[in-house]
Parts: C-alpha cells; structure tokens; sequence
C-alpha cells in the first residue's frame, strides 16, 4: 500500500520516526489483516492499539453483548452500550478512532465450524477470548493454516502471553490437557483486577505488532508471566513437543474441534434446580452457599449454610449427609466441583443451582447481587 | 535431601505464597514436590489439573528428576481474557 504524500503520513508521523518502522513499516501495517478473537478485557487494548498504528484490515469475532460488569475493565465501551452487540460497539469506536482503516463485525463465536476459513482471511490472529475450547481452536486453527497466533490469558492478578508460529511450539505443546471443567475460575467467577487486560493486552498488541512488521525478538517459545501484585514479570522457555497431536511428529489432529463438555460438566443422579424452582426447592432442603467469604460479604440469603469452596474438604464434618442440600455459587462452576467432592464422600441427597446465584438473584429486580 | 525453590502463580501463588523452599528425598521428581505440597497444603487438591511445571526457567515433563537448588514454577492454566 503506497502511503507518500497522504494524509495519513501525519498521523502516523511518531511511527515513521523510527527507524525500524519508518514509511515502509507504516506501509506494511496498512497492508496487515489482524483477526481479533474476543472483544473483552483482552480485546479492547489490543483493538484499540492495533487500529491506531494502522493496520489497515482488523477482524473482531465475539458474540457476546455488553454488560455493566464489563464496563470495570473493557474500557471500549461506555455506560449507553449496555445490551449492544460487542462486536458492532467496537467496530464503531475503532472506526471513530481510525476511519482510514477496515474493520470486519463478526458477531458470532469463533467455533470449529468457522475457525479456519476465519483464520484464512487475515495474517496474524490474536486470541484475545476467554474460554479453553476457544483456545484450542483457535491454536488448531492457526497451525493448520500456517498463522502467527498472539496468546494470552489472565486471572486476577496474573497474565501469561506468548506468541505461537506455525512451525510449533503450539498452545498444546504449553498445555496438552484442557483443566478439568470447573477446575478454573473464570475472570466472570474468580474476578480480574480491571487494569491487568491492559498491561498484558498491550503486550499482545505490541507482540501483533511486531510479527506484523517483522521486527525484535519474537515472544516465542517464552511464556511471559505477569505478576500485577508483585510487579514482576518472569520467563519461561518451551520448545514443540514431539508428542504434540497437531504439531508434533506424528500429528493426530487435522481439524480444529469444539468441546462442548469443558462447558458444562454433566452431573448425572443430581437434579437441576431451575432458579425459579429455588424457592420451592428449599422448603425440603438446606441451601449450601459454597462463595468464598468476600463473595459472601455482599449478600447471603437467609437460613443458608455457607462453607466455601476452597475450605469444603477440611469442612466436611460440619454436613449431615442425611439432609437435602441444593448447592450453589455465584454462576454454577464451583458448585459443580463441590458436588463432585460430596458425592465422593458419600453424600447422596445432593441437588444443584443451575446458572448460580447470579441467575436467582436476576429474578427478582429488588435483590442486589453483584 | 536436595532443597529446591517453588515459586507459584495465579491460584496456586494464592495458597502457597510466590515463593518457597521445599527439601525433598534424593531422586524426588516433580510428581512427588507436588505429593508433598498436597499433603502440606490439602487445598491444593484438583488444582493440579492442566497444570505444567518450568524447571530452572523451561518447561519440563513431570517425571523430571530434581537436584540441589533447581528453581521450579508451576504454571496453572488460566483461560480468562
């Protein structure tokens, strides 16, 4: 793309400063397709950075819409998109912010069934999204394709980026095994201080960046660690794994696929209680609140018995496995792995909240849950 | 009794602090630092799964045999973004 003696040279004068970008640097970015998996905390730095130094075609998949929880650390959006798809809020803001460049809405989900024809259009694909089946897809997806992919991911305080070529290392060389659902808070469950999607978003953009340029030491084969708390970062080296099933020795896996069941986990022999059955449900049972203590501390409804989580094990005693217990949460994954745990030790009269807490206290307008 | 250093993220930096110094019987791997961990923290249990281990700044398989003074990470995944 010929940029001499546009317009644009103004805005992009900072760039063409240095030496390693310069007119043909800024002319390659304006040439660049960037696929931006999520537009969340990740996403809205990397979004934004990306379309201000001039990529000139950006891709934003999420099929999500904004929520006023978001608002706390997805700082794309304001208060008046609440209920707006995320994906067209973002398109706006990034065409307002830089209208010389092309932005793709996708709203839908990034899945196996659209993964690599996605993956195919655009040069560099930053997963951005927050989910481990995403993940994995999009890591499939960009190894068969023959894609750089900009990883990262956070929880609370901490952040781990990496970039991934085709040639391997792979997400499935870092992680061959996906945690057992439930295992893992998500940012929704477990929470994320609002400026750590910054930090590591930015590293991932300068990552997106760099790749697109062909420019430093590419994060590869390093896992970057962001410690927010301690203010600290720290590196660790991996190489392809030859046992790799996409990008080892002997591949088994051709296909990006979807896997449904590190969603949901199944729990047979425990009845589903719907939130609007909740109330009926405890006129035979105890209500058992597994939230941890500072969860608590914003609302526990009467008469239930709270015993977090984290101190279920060494807690134990305290339950009578001849009652009837309806277990919940805040959205329904930590009571799963509760039930698990209480099924192992013998409790038979077990049922759960489906959606959690959160999807109760949605019910009823008059009750403030966060 | 080789000593080795762990140093812990996310979840796991919550239970068992960023850092510490754990001795373990010679030829210990890293299969067994976790067994000693579990039994000295039994909150630990379950969150083992998916997890990796770095020694000495790499990412090492669990069978990985450890000596005297080798630094040792344990890298939870995480999926949020």
């Amino acid at each position: 793309m010929n940029l001499a003696g546009s317009h644009a040279l103004r805005r992009y004068s900072r760039h063409l400063l240095i030496p390693e970008i310069g007119l043909a640097g800024q002319e390659r970015l304006a040439a660049a397709r960037a696929l931006v998996i999520g537009a969340g905390g990740l996403g809205a730095p990397v979004l934004a950075y990306l379309a201000a130094a001039g990529v000139g075609r950006i891709g934003i998949i999420d099929d999500d819409v904004v929520d006023e929880s978001n608002l706390q650390r997805q700082i794309l959006f304001e208060q008046t998109d609440i209920g707006r798809p995320k994906a067209e809020v973002a398109a706006q803001r990034l065409h307002a912010l830089n209208p010389q460049i092309a932005i793709d809405a996708l709203q839908r989900r990034f899945d196996a069934s659209n993964a690599r024809e996605l993956v195919r259009l655009y040069d560099v694909v930053i997963d951005c999204s927050d989910r481990f089946t995403t993940r994995y897809c999009t890591s499939d997806a960009c190894s068969l394709e023959g894609k750089i992919e900009i990883f990262a991911a956070i929880f609370r305080f901490d952040g781990q980026v990496t970039r991934f070529d085709p040639e391997g290392p792979c997400y499935r060389c870092l992680f061959p095994h996906a945690p057992e659902p439930g295992s893992v808070p998500t940012c929704a469950e477990g929470g994320v201080l609002g400026v750590l999607p910054g930090i590591v978003g930015a590293w991932q953009a300068s990552e997106a960046l760099k790749a697109l340029l062909q420019i430093g030491e590419p994060l590869r084969g390093r896992l970057m660690l962001v410690d927010a708390l301690a203010a600290r970062t720290r590196e660790v080296r991996f190489e392809r794994d030859p046992e790799c099933i996409r990008c080892g020795e002997n591949p088994t896996l051709f296909e990006p696929v979807d896997r449904p069941e590190e969603e949901s986990v199944a729990l047979t022999g425990v009845a589903e209680i719907a939130p609007e059955e909740l109330d009926a449900a405890l006129r035979e049972a105890l209500l058992l609140d597994v939230r941890e203590p500072h969860e608590v501390a914003l609302g526990l409804l009467p008469g239930a018995l709270h015993v977090p989580a984290s101190q279920l094990e060494a807690r134990m005693h305290e339950l009578d496995s001849a009652k009837r217990y309806v277990v919940a949460c805040r959205v329904g994954v930590r009571s799963r792995w509760a039930i698990g745990r209480l099924r192992d030790a013998g409790f038979k009269r077990l049922a759960h909240l489906d959606g959690g807490l959160l999807r109760y206290a949605a019910l009823d307008a008059g009750f403030e849950f966060f | 009794m080789p000593k080795v250093r762990v140093l812990a993220f996310a979840r796991l930096r919550e239970l068992l602090g960023e850092s510490r110094e754990v001795a373990l019987a010679e030829g210990a791997t890293l299969r067994d630092l976790w067994s000693s961990l579990l039994a000295a923290e039994p909150r630990l249990q379950g969150l083992e799964s998916g997890m990796r281990f770095a020694c000495n700044q790499r990412l090492c398989a669990d069978e990985r045999t450890l000596h005297e003074g080798d630094e040792i990470a344990l890298l939870p995944p995480f999926g949020g973004g």
